[in-house]
């Protein structure tokens, strides 16, 4: 029987990482939700979230709050990209093949991790952990850093603050409406155009934000993104495509089997993840918490 | 409607075969390399198109098969010396009973959740190559798989003198040249079959031709094992010429790259597959030489195919024989 302050470590390592899947996934599952595209490029999104980050910090320097305002001034950065993205090429793609939209989106892929590597060259690149977050709390012997628990907050805030806009406000409504029916919403006077690029934007911020915010726990390097998609796919799949606890749900599941996937079967820890994704697929395709689609 | 190819496009694939087979004669090693590499890549975009181009099953996992292929040729021959003769049928073999497991739960899935599950298995294979170490090698995967036998030929050069004087590597090309061919001359065959007809149908309109009585789950399930099996027969082929199997052969992104070659080819069209392996090579090779940047350049291509040009070469060529047809024809 392995020690409890042990177990209760690595539950708490699963917690964060299923903490940062939830804000990545969440932004891929809304995208889903509403534009019933997959975006391959999510990672990528979340990737140049991080070195974003890493360039503003840069340019700040160091100082008190200053990651604060580099996460977020990166988070918004992204957000503009995939609105532009989303106007610019992706809108004319709407109604075509799911395939070729699923392979527009890995273009994405293609093209903007290089254009990483061409600014940000193949080094890895480091963030320091902001100032005010440096030290680390002992609970019940296990050692959590402040930024953990930052993390561990953060990610269930987020997520009620989300469910709160999505089920509670105008604009959550119209939201819902057009992961729904399409054309009603646009016949009942709403730009549905404006809106898919809105929500392309929100997704791409979240992304975008998980990745920031990764920036001082993980080096930020060329390959992130391809991993890290898949992990978002697992989560969202799981907890259904589409739907928003779902997803939440999933990345907790994702969290915790990977960590004591480590624990128990060290070797074959990634095999589980994908088992259990294949599993849902199987048992029910629209996950545990979605709706299957008409 | 797929435009009907020219009458001289019917000669095409037996003049292809030709050109391939004289390639060794020019002498250049580099040039036999990249042939070889084109001829496997064919068979497995081939193999792809028979599931995403004929029946309209979109596979984002089909790097498994190929990768299992590659790993059952590669541990017979190294770990365990069995002949090519043995290993490379057991590749198709084994790859399709992978197929015919995974397929099973996959042809029950439709559209997103299709390319979902199959991509979880692909996943899945990828997993086990990257981490059953005893066996796979692990993330160093397997170097140094061994040549088919060539000393039978070597011993024919003695009496015919056009056999005689090539190296493993060309016979190795001679070899894959000759197999695939033979591949696809059977995939071919089965693509014009009242069998393949019927793929077509369900790619059309999967409902009515559950309403004219045929099973579509099972046709679906039959095309995708049989795309198992040739890509598991192409993964076979790959690894003794790359020298050596990596888990990379199964990863996601293996995926992706064979069916942006078939949409670039042209899904649907036979050949189109084969056009867009060819093409797609040949360019990297040329533009490796200029910078690094391969995949800019390979997403840049994607999006101006899906936007411009989503028939593919294949497709965009026809288009435009059948409008030079019509200009002369109308003159």
């Amino acid at each position: 029987m392995p020690d409890p302050s042990f177990v209760f470590a690595q539950s708490l390592s699963g917690l964060t990482a299923a903490m940062f899947l939830f804000l990545i996934a969440s932004g891929l599952s809304l995208i889903f939700g509403v534009l019933r595209v997959l975006n391959f490029a999510h990672g990528t999104f979340y990737m140049l979230g991080a070195y974003s980050a890493y360039q503003l910090v840069q340019w700040l320097g160091p100082g008190p709050g200053r990651f604060w305002i580099a996460a977020l001034g990166a988070a918004l950065a992204i957000a503009v990209l995939g609105g532009l993205v989303e106007r610019l090429l992706f809108r004319h793609l709407y109604g075509k093949e799911e395939l070729y939209q699923l392979l527009f989106t890995y273009a994405l892929v293609l093209i903007l991790s290089d254009v990483a590597k061409i600014v940000w060259g193949t080094q890895q690149k480091s963030v320091s952990r902001p100032p005010e977050l440096t030290g680390s709390l002992s609970l019940f012997g296990a050692i959590v850093p402040h930024y953990n628990l930052l993390i561990l907050l953060l990610g269930p805030s987020i997520a009620l603050a989300f469910w709160f806009v999505l089920q509670k406000t105008r604009a959550g409504r119209v939201i819902r409406a057009a992961a729904l029916d399409r054309e009603t919403l646009g016949a009942l006077g709403v730009n549905v155009d404006r809106l898919y690029t809105l929500v392309f934007m929100l997704g791409s911020f979240l992304g975008g934000l998980g990745g920031a915010l990764i920036a001082p726990m993980r080096a930020t390097v060329p390959g992130m993104d391809t991993e890290i998609i898949v992990e978002a796919f697992v989560v969202v799949v799981i907890g259904g495509l589409g739907s928003f606890w779902g997803t939440f749900l999933g990345a907790l599941i994702y969290g915790q089997v990977l960590s004591f996937g480590i624990l128990f079967f060290p070797r074959f820890s990634i095999f589980a993840v994908f088992a259990l994704m294949a599993a849902v697929l199987i048992v029910r395709p629209w996950g545990l918490l979605g709706r299957p689609l008409q | 409607m797929t435009p009907r190819a020219p009458a001289a496009a019917r000669w095409a694939p037996a003049v292809a075969l030709a050109a391939a087979f004289c390639v060794p004669a020019l002498g250049s090693r580099f040039y036999t390399f990249v042939a070889n590499d084109v001829v496997i890549w064919a068979l497995f975009a081939t193999s792809l198109n028979l599931l995403v181009g004929y029946t309209g099953l979109v596979s984002f996992g089909h790097a498994a098969y190929f990768g299992i292929g590659a790993y059952t040729t590669g541990l017979l021959m190294k770990k365990a010396g069995v002949s090519f003769l043995l290993a490379f049928p057991a590749a198709g073999g084994l790859a399709g009973a992978f197929a015919l497991v995974f397929g099973f739960f996959c042809v029950r899935l439709t559209r997103i959740y299709f390319a979902m599950l199959t991509l979880a298995f692909a996943q899945i294979v990828w997993a086990i190559c990257f981490k059953w170490n005893e066996v796979t090698g692990g993330e160093q995967g397997m170097p140094e798989i061994p040549y088919p036998d060539f000393g039978w030929l070597e011993r024919l050069g003695a009496a015919v003198p056009a056999v005689a004087g090539w190296r493993t590597a060309e016979y190795y090309y001679f070899l894959t040249l000759v197999l695939v061919a033979l591949c696809l001359w059977v995939l071919r065959r089965i693509v014009g079959s009242p069998f393949g007809r019927i793929l077509t149908t369900i790619r059309e309109n999967p409902e009515r031709a559950e309403f004219i009585g045929v099973n579509v789950r099972r046709y679906e399930l039959s095309a995708f094992v049989l795309a198992g099996v040739f890509a598991g027969l192409a993964g076979g082929l790959f690894g003794i010429f790359n020298r050596g199997v990596f888990p990379d052969f199964a990863y996601w992104t293996k995926s992706s790259e064979v069916l942006i070659m078939t949409l670039l080819g042209g899904m649907g069209t036979f050949f189109g597959p084969g056009i867009g392996a060819l093409a797609l090579i040949l360019l990297n090779q040329q533009i490796v030489s200029y910078t690094e940047y391969w995949p800019l350049v390979l997403g840049t291509i994607l999006v101006v195919l899906l936007f411009g040009f989503p028939g593919g070469l294949a497709g965009a060529a026809l288009a435009l024989w059948q409008r030079a047809r019509r200009r002369l024809g109308g003159a």
